[in-house]
């Protein structure tokens, strides 16, 4: 079974049910099959085959559905890019993925100009948001196509299996350069049904999606959703919370899912009360930890949904669920795993650990990735041999402990890795922009408590002499060159940076 | 322009743009489109503007249509009635 068969099984079995509903329209099941099909056979037509990368670097909304189901229906890769990527670092992203098409849109166009200067690996761009394509443009662009668009000899299916590639979702690391976590169509099918079925997802439910498409939290919202024949109500971000509410209430969604950052502006809302979610009866949390005064909160607020509680990571999906009932006594638990996998903690030598220990949680299961991409490395740290032959267990990276029972309780990450609004920040790649920053001599970035953020991004900056800059300056040069969630929210300047015995930067006494 | 959509200017282009290296924004252009500002910059011209003209900006007035725009924050802020400290 492929990933976007279970899309196109629903599309069959319910073609005029609303699958989509962004900016006030609405896409029936059928509609969205039919340009994704469109949209396949133009990527075809244009030399993309199979294995292929197609980068999608757009924002919410419909554009972003199609890409991601025309991409796999030609049987190419899918690689979402978060659309707030700068520049270098999407040329990066085309570079090491060798991308053969570009999906964008025109507010995005300097972004996409400059990476294509910097790439030769990209033959087709595709940019949103426009019908006109001049000659003084890049030969490679065409435009999105329109819903109305003439129709094109029809896609000729791809040799797929559920061994090939389905997406590469790229992750920040320690190391400065991010890495694309390859996923079969097997590892993702797998994902979205011991999620659906866990969460218990049914064909009435109607799915808020307001968390970014290019996680995949967001991404499996709409795979999960359409999966089940379910309606993903789409918002472009939770950025104005009192209007996402209301076309939430007006909608009548079910299903909420969300990290701690927005559930803190949800509840801060004083006129929550104005806008009430009578149907919503599944809240969901995972990408950081929820206290439990959210907790308490968020089940007072909302007494007839239940919240899931839970922890997965990038390289497997999902990893955990706490079953609701479970909050009334471990409230900080994220729970013993998911249907279909083995999750289990090791020590240091990579023994496995009875119940009550602590150490680094490992996965075996159809949902752990391949590894990452041309990155043999990186890959043998985290995917290691596991109890039969030729298959591998994924290290998380994240130390846990288990109580009696074997429910699991994080304890902390073994890298240095920031989670700030519930996204992943590499300290070293917030670094290496500050060192590019003209007088920067010495940098440390740290994770610092944030009560609305989780943890906020923090620098350390020692200037060359004679060069003085203000807070501002950095961050808005950080600004320009990362995604907005990595800029550090605050910057100290100080004279030197504490080192160890061997001249490296020691981070261990700054706050 | 106005003394409002200059000083908002000012402060945008000073907190969350590099000089002339971000997208030019015209008074109409949505910021959150163009990726001017994102979700958690709005939270910051939130208290820019309550700090600089003194109002409060309720839950229900935090809109695309009140902060989403150089024309947006100038009629929103017009219709706190705010007293501005030189001629508009």
């Amino acid at each position: 079974m492929l990933l976007h068969q279970l899309f196109e099984a629903t599309a069959r079995r319910v073609p005029d049910k609303t699958a989509l509903v962004f900016d006030g329209v609405r896409h029936t099941y059928a509609q969205l099959d039919a340009r994704a099909n469109h949209l396949a056979a133009l990527l075809q037509q244009r030399g993309v085959q199979r294995g292929d990368r197609v980068a999608g670097f757009l924002d919410n909304g419909v554009e972003a559905v199609l890409c991601l189901y025309a991409t796999l229906k030609c049987g190419a890769v899918f690689m979402p890019v978060n659309p707030l990527t700068k520049r270098d670092k999407l040329a990066y992203l085309l570079n090491d993925s060798r991308a053969s098409a570009l999906v964008s849109h025109t507010v995005l166009q300097a972004e996409c100009v400059h990476a294509l200067a910097q790439n030769g690996s990209v033959h087709t761009v595709m940019m949103a948001g426009t019908t006109a394509v001049t000659a003084t443009e890049d030969t490679r662009q065409l435009p999105f196509p329109a819903a109305d668009a003439p129709a094109l000899a029809p896609l000729a299916l791809p040799p797929l299996i559920d061994q090939d590639l389905a997406s590469i979702i790229y992750t920040s690391g320690s190391t400065g350069d991010p890495k694309g976590v390859m996923l079969t169509h097997l590892n993702m099918v797998s994902a979205a049904r011991s999620v659906s079925q866990y969460l218990g997802l049914v064909d009435s439910d109607i799915v808020a999606c307001v968390l970014p498409l290019a996680f995949d939290y967001g991404l499996y919202q709409v795979l999960m959703a359409f999966q089940t024949g379910a309606t993903i109500v789409l918002e472009r971000s939770f950025a104005f919370p009192v209007k996402a509410l209301e076309v939430l209430a007006r909608e009548r969604v079910t299903v909420f899912p969300g990290v701690p950052t927005i559930f803190s502006l949800l509840m801060q809302l004083k006129t929550l009360g104005e806008h009430p979610l009578p149907d919503l009866r599944l809240i969901t949390n995972t990408a950081a930890a929820l206290s439990e005064t959210h907790i308490n909160a968020l089940r007072g607020l909302f007494p007839q949904a239940q919240l899931f509680s839970m922890y997965g990571l990038t390289e497997c999906k999902r990893v955990t669920f706490l079953p609701p009932e479970q909050l009334d006594i471990r409230p900080t638990s994220v729970g013993r795993g998911m249907p279909n996998e083995e999750v289990w903690l090791v020590d240091e030598a990579g023994q496995r650990l009875p119940n009550g220990s602590v150490g680094e949680l490992v996965i075996r299961g159809s949902n752990v990735m391949r590894g990452y991409w041309e990155k043999p490395h990186e890959t043998a740290k985290r995917l290691k041999p596991g109890p039969i032959p030729g298959e591998f267990i994924l290290h998380s990276g994240d130390i846990f402990r288990t109580d009696s029972e074997g429910y699991l309780y994080f304890v902390s990450r073994t890298d240095d890795v920031i989670k700030s609004r519930g996204e992943k920040v590499s300290p070293r790649e917030v670094e290496d922009v500050l060192y590019s920053l003209e007088g920067v001599y010495e940098a440390a970035v740290i994770g610092v408590p944030d009560a609305l953020l989780g943890e906020a991004v923090k620098a350390f900056v020692s200037l060359r002499p004679g060069v003085s800059y203000s807070e501002r300056d950095v961050i808005r040069y950080c600004l320009s060159k990362l995604e907005s969630f990595m800029a550090p929210k605050h910057v100290e300047f100080v004279a030197s940076l504490p080192k160890t015995d061997t001249g490296k930067i020691k981070k261990t006494g700054l706050s | 322009m106005s003394a409002i959509k200059s000083t908002v200017r000012a402060y945008i282009l000073e907190n969350f743009i590099m000089g002339g290296d971000g997208p030019a924004f015209t008074d109409s252009d949505s910021f959150m489109e163009l990726h001017v500002i994102d979700s958690t910059g709005f939270l910051e011209l939130v208290t820019f503007l309550e700090e600089t003209w003194n109002v409060v900006v309720e839950d229900a007035e935090m809109t695309p249509e009140n902060l989403d725009s150089l024309d947006g924050i100038e009629a929103y802020l017009r219709s706190k009635a705010v007293a501005m400290p030189c001629a508009a």
